[in-house]
């Protein structure tokens, strides 16, 4: 039952083969069963799941059943749940339950879902391997001494490993696509605006969006048909008409034109990882594709921007955790500053200071306008480089990450864990959607082709990754931990 | 631009976060490696460009002056640390 | 040596809008702790800031009100400092693109001078909440109900020279804001309230001096004593060989004197960056235009219509002027009685001092400006004599009556005219006062004016005040002066 697509159990929901209590119970148990060796999850709604299964159920047998009605997802644990602790991965948050709920959780309540949980990653989504939780790293499922990806991590491993048939994320560098490609499933980072962003705790309010993670592109635009749309409580989202994301799957890929940015085929890429993004090129022209290469000259400043960016306002976003109206407090402190300081050197972890302590440093005196302002400029032209690409072609495909998923506790430098973004990073600077879909393997590790398009391309790009996905069986290939049966 | 140990434990004071020396000076390394690697920045030449803060070019919206939100005082203070008569508690301020 | 006072000030005017300038919650004020204090304004995780219209439009009226620029872009920034009142560990406010451009603004001096004072700019903000000092065992409490209220920040050029000029100016502000109806203005809840940077330099000499900045004064009052001794503070230091530090002082109203907030932190960093969670502010040429055709007439162009078409006095022209509510009344008096001279003596006499006495603010007024416009036409017409008018005011104000006729009626204060029935009241007066009648002959003819008070105070009292004195003292003057 659990290596089936959200769209075959959504058939199966609705012939009646199946009921949401069913089929909630039965990964309720995979949770129990599987997860203690994969820690995807910190908190399991069990309760809760089985009463919206029922309601769901019951909605099923009024005739008032949509979609998704019915079936179950997990929810990473950055999105405010009403009633439910929601930690973002940290110990600052450890003791936080949501007094209301992100935007995008209720318009998933609103659609029927059943909520598993909510699950693990990098503390206040900063990381790329999910070893900066406080509730401690998640493993590959593909291979238990391999890190998942972060920062949505738990929900990745989750996906893969069978224990929910799709997850959200959140991807503010590549934290959507990169555990995607790592643990081999399907996940789309949309347009920033797309998605609301109330209700998600904002790591770096400009590159922040959330998307949906699942095992096909299918999945992802059933997911996000919900998710997308303009919310009046974020400025930031866009008010414009959402498509129906289903609808276009199928449209024929003839006359495609694919860009492959030369700078992402370069130094630092695993030759292993770059002869199946190759493959998988080879198939798209196979499909009618024509392919050409371009360049995007300002990809290796993309990394030093992000940087600057997202510490800064890091920085900022994470004072209000000073102990004062929510998450953790120091014991006894002396006085206000004894409170501030060790509240916040004991509730945030080691990568979470250090980003604060980047972005306050840039953003001080003497040094603003040469990090801060600068990376801003560089972000422009950042962007400007992808524009100009999609002049051009139609979409850019090329790797998610240059290696398939590292062993645990591998990269212990800051800086060379930071440079595994480097092909993801730049979409989050330019604003632009990004999928990351299975495109083969390197021994038992995943690997993941990453397809961008220009600003709000997300129909075209899950229709590119769909064709792909008729044509492969990529996306279908389960790791072992997903066989054991229940 | 090299980082000194000032330079951190400043930031920490800002950040308000209670640093040791040991993670101190632990910081001034990683940092550094961390703004080296910013420090590619410099290279760019960026004269003639104007810095963007958002990835589009939107422009705010307004929402109309009403009133929308009522007391929900009690559920936002069941996770605060410390309350006393609908007040959040802190060490004594000094003015 | 001749010392000159320099002085800018910097006024936060808490805008009168509905809910905050971020959340859908409400502004009232005086409301029970944190109950009007919303997700977004205690800073939950994942909260995000929406802007308020009204609060964009409050402001730009400001700006269209001093003739300021207004920029078609205008940037929220975020200013980053932590302390308990501010929830967030920042400020959104706007630091490099302010929606408010250059302007200024006309002040009016005790000698009936004018002087424009520059604004620099104007900003949006957020308020910060209220900690309360109570003994909560040693600890402060938080109120957060005031947290993200929209303030208008309006910031000077160092124009003013004076701790009147400074006064003045922070009049022209309060009375420009309440005609716009943007705030009201209440000191005393702080809706509004003023920091004032002072410094003092050689008289002649063009570079400024050090300047030290008063927070939270926060009347007009305060805002002159504190100059003053912060003035005498900065030349007594400097004559005595010392110099001014560039610091932060707090006002004490109690002792009337400005102190060193020395207990604040060493020099502040507040880090500002655009706001991610906000987007450029775009203000069109049509919209700016519409608030300009809604904009009520201004204290400075109501002061020159006062003086150019009513023919008021300069200063009379300032008093009436300086409130809408001050300004609405008077006009409505002179609507109703159709004499300006009679309305403005009326309006700043009889009824300021009677408000004064009781501390009521004009728009609290037990007297309507109709009941008082009626007054002074039944002064106008001869119907009653000043005095009896005194009279009629005093009970419109005690509610003994609903109108100045009906008073006049019930009271019997309508003057007598009737020249046949105050002949009758002299001549029993002259009847009965034969030793008065006789000094008033045998004195020196110069004296003799002085003298015939005393036959008008008793003809006055036989018709119990509602003889016609003019009347009583020309007849009185002929009958006594044929007695000769």
């Amino acid at each position: 039952m659990h290596d089936k697509t959200l769209t075959e159990l959504a058939q199966a929901l609705d012939s009646g083969e199946l009921s949401s209590r069913e089929l909630t119970d039965h990964y309720l148990q995979r949770i129990e069963q599987a997860d203690a060796s994969l820690n995807s999850f910190i908190t399991v709604t069990a309760e809760q799941a089985r009463a919206q299964a029922d309601a769901a159920d019951q909605a099923r047998a009024n005739g008032n059943a949509g979609w998704l009605t019915g079936l179950p997802l997990a929810l990473k644990d950055i999105f405010c749940t009403q009633g439910v602790k929601t930690s973002c991965g940290s110990r600052m948050l450890d003791n936080f339950t949501a007094p209301y709920d992100a935007t995008v959780v209720e318009k998933f309540k609103a659609a029927g879902t059943v909520s598993l949980g909510k699950t693990n990653m990098d503390e206040f989504a900063m990381g790329s391997s999910n070893e900066n939780s406080y509730y401690g790293p998640v493993k590959n499922p593909w291979d238990l001494s391999a890190v998942p990806g972060g920062s949505s991590g738990g929900s990745a491993a989750a996906v893969a490993a069978g224990l929910t048939p799709a997850a959200l994320g959140t991807d503010t560098g590549g934290s959507i696509r990169q555990p995607a490609a790592f643990c081999g499933i399907t996940g789309l980072k949309p347009t920033y605006g797309r998605v609301s962003r109330y209700g998600m705790i904002a790591y770096a309010s400009s590159l922040d969006q959330a998307g949906p993670m699942a095992r096909s592109a299918s999945d992802c635009a059933h997911l996000l048909n919900v998710m997308a749309g303009h919310d009046v409580r974020d400025s930031t989202s866009v008010a414009r008409g959402v498509p129906d994301y289903a609808e276009t799957l199928n449209a024929p890929l003839s006359g495609l034109k694919i860009g492959l940015p030369k700078e992402y085929f370069g130094d630092g890429l695993d030759p292993e990882v770059e002869k199946a993004i190759r493959e998988a090129v080879s198939v798209y022209e196979s499909l009618g594709a024509t392919v050409r290469d371009v360049s995007l000259p300002h990809t290796h400043y993309a990394i030093p921007a992000y940087y600057v960016i997202a510490p800064a306002e890091a920085s900022s976003n994470l004072s209000r955790f000073d102990g004062v109206r929510f998450g953790h407090r120091c014991e006894n402190p002396s006085d206000l500053i004894d409170l501030y300081k060790r509240s916040r050197a004991e509730g945030f972890g080691e990568e979470v200071q250090r980003r604060i302590l980047i972005g306050t440093h840039t953003l001080s005196e003497g040094f603003f306008d040469a990090y801060y302002t600068k990376a801003q400029k560089v972000r422009r032209l950042i962007r400007q480089d992808f524009l100009d690409a999609f002049e051009d072609v139609d979409v850019l495909m090329g790797p998610a990450s240059p290696t398939p998923a590292f062993d645990l506790g591998a990269k212990k430098d800051p800086v060379s864990m930071y440079l595994q973004d480097i092909y993801t990073i730049a979409v989050n600077l330019a604003g632009i959607p990004g999928i990351s879909v299975p495109a083969g393997f390197v021994g038992r590790r995943p690997v993941g082709l990453q397809i961008l398009g220009t600003h709000f391309a997300e129909a075209q790009l899950l229709n590119v990754a769909h064709q792909f996905q008729q044509a492969t069986d990529w996306h279908l290939q389960r790791p072992a931990t997903a066989e054991e049966s229940v | 631009m090299a980082l000194e140990d000032s330079h951190v434990r400043r930031a920490a004071h800002l950040a308000r976060l209670a640093v040791s020396d040991d993670q101190a000076s632990d910081f001034v390394e990683d940092l550094s490696r961390i703004l080296d690697m910013v420090d590619q920045l410099q290279g760019v030449n960026t004269d003639g460009v104007a810095p963007l803060a958002h990835p589009l070019d939107a422009t705010q919206r307004l929402r109309a002056d009403e009133v929308t939100e009522t007391d929900q005082r009690d559920t936002f203070q069941r996770c605060a640390p410390a309350v006393e008569n609908g007040l959040y508690l802190v060490p004594r301020v000094v003015e | 040596m001749q010392w000159e006072t320099v002085i800018g000030l910097e006024v936060h005017v808490q805008l009168a809008t509905h809910s905050k300038i971020f959340s859908g919650a409400s502004t009232a004020f005086g409301a029970e702790p944190n109950s009007q204090a919303c997700a977004v304004d205690l800073g939950l995780p994942g909260v995000l800031p929406v802007l308020n219209e009204q609060a964009v439009a409050m402001a730009v009226q400001f700006g269209l009100a001093v003739h300021a620029d207004i920029p078609e872009v205008s940037v929220f920034d975020r200013k980053n400092y932590f302390y308990p009142d501010l929830p967030k560990g920042y400020q959104t406010s706007q630091m490099y693109h302010p929606i408010v451009g250059p302007g200024e603004v006309e002040i009016t001096l005790d000698d009936d001078t004018t002087k424009q004072i520059r604004i620099h700019h104007a900003h949006l903000e957020e308020d910060a909440g209220k900690s309360l000092h109570e003994d909560f065992h040693g600890m402060t409490g938080i109120d957060l109900n005031r947290a993200g209220t929209p303030l208008l920040e309006i910031v000077s050029e160092p124009d003013m020279r004076s701790a009147k000029e400074a006064a003045a100016y922070l009049k022209a502000i309060h009375s420009i804001v309440t005609y716009l109806g943007i705030s009201d203005g209440n000191m005393a809840e702080g809706s509004m309230r003023c920091d004032v940077n002072v410094s003092v330099r050689p008289k002649g000499q063009e570079a400024f001096g050090t300047r030290a900045e008063i927070k939270n004064v926060n009347s007009f009052r305060f805002v002159e004593k504190a100059i003053a001794f912060e003035v005498e503070r900065q030349i007594e230091l400097i004559e005595d060989g010392g110099k001014v530090i560039q610091e932060t002082r707090l006002f004490d109203p109690e002792r009337d004197e400005t102190r060193s907030m020395r207990t604040k932190e060493e020099a502040n960093d507040y880090r500002y960056f655009p706001c991610p969670d906000l987007l450029p502010v775009v203000l069109d040429q049509a919209y700016l235009d519409h608030l300009r055709s809604q904009l009520p007439e201004l204290p400075a162009e109501k002061r020159e219509r006062f003086q150019q078409a009513l023919g008021l006095s300069a200063y009379d022209a300032s008093v009436l002027s300086a409130s809408r509510d001050m300004a609405e009344y008077f006009e409505e008096v002179h609507h109703v009685c159709g004499d300006v001279k009679q309305a403005a003596n009326w309006v700043q006499g009889e009824l300021s001092g009677a408000l004064n006495r009781e501390s009521l603010s004009i728009a609290d007024s037990p007297v309507s400006a109709v009941q008082l416009g009626e007054l002074v036409q039944r002064v106008l017409d001869d119907t009653i004599n000043g005095k009896a008018a005194k009279q009629v005011f005093q009970a419109l104000w005690h509610g003994e009556g609903a109108s100045a006729d009906a008073i006049i009626e019930a009271k019997g204060l309508k003057q007598v005219t009737d020249t046949g029935a105050i002949e009758t009241m002299i001549d029993q007066v002259i009847a009965d006062s034969p030793a008065q009648v006789a000094q008033y002959r045998d004195a020196e003819p110069e004296k003799r004016g002085k003298m015939i008070g005393y036959f008008v105070g008793q003809v006055m009292k036989a018709s119990r005040g509602t003889a016609n004195p003019q009347q009583v003292n020309g007849l009185l003057k002929d009958k006594l002066d044929a007695l000769l």
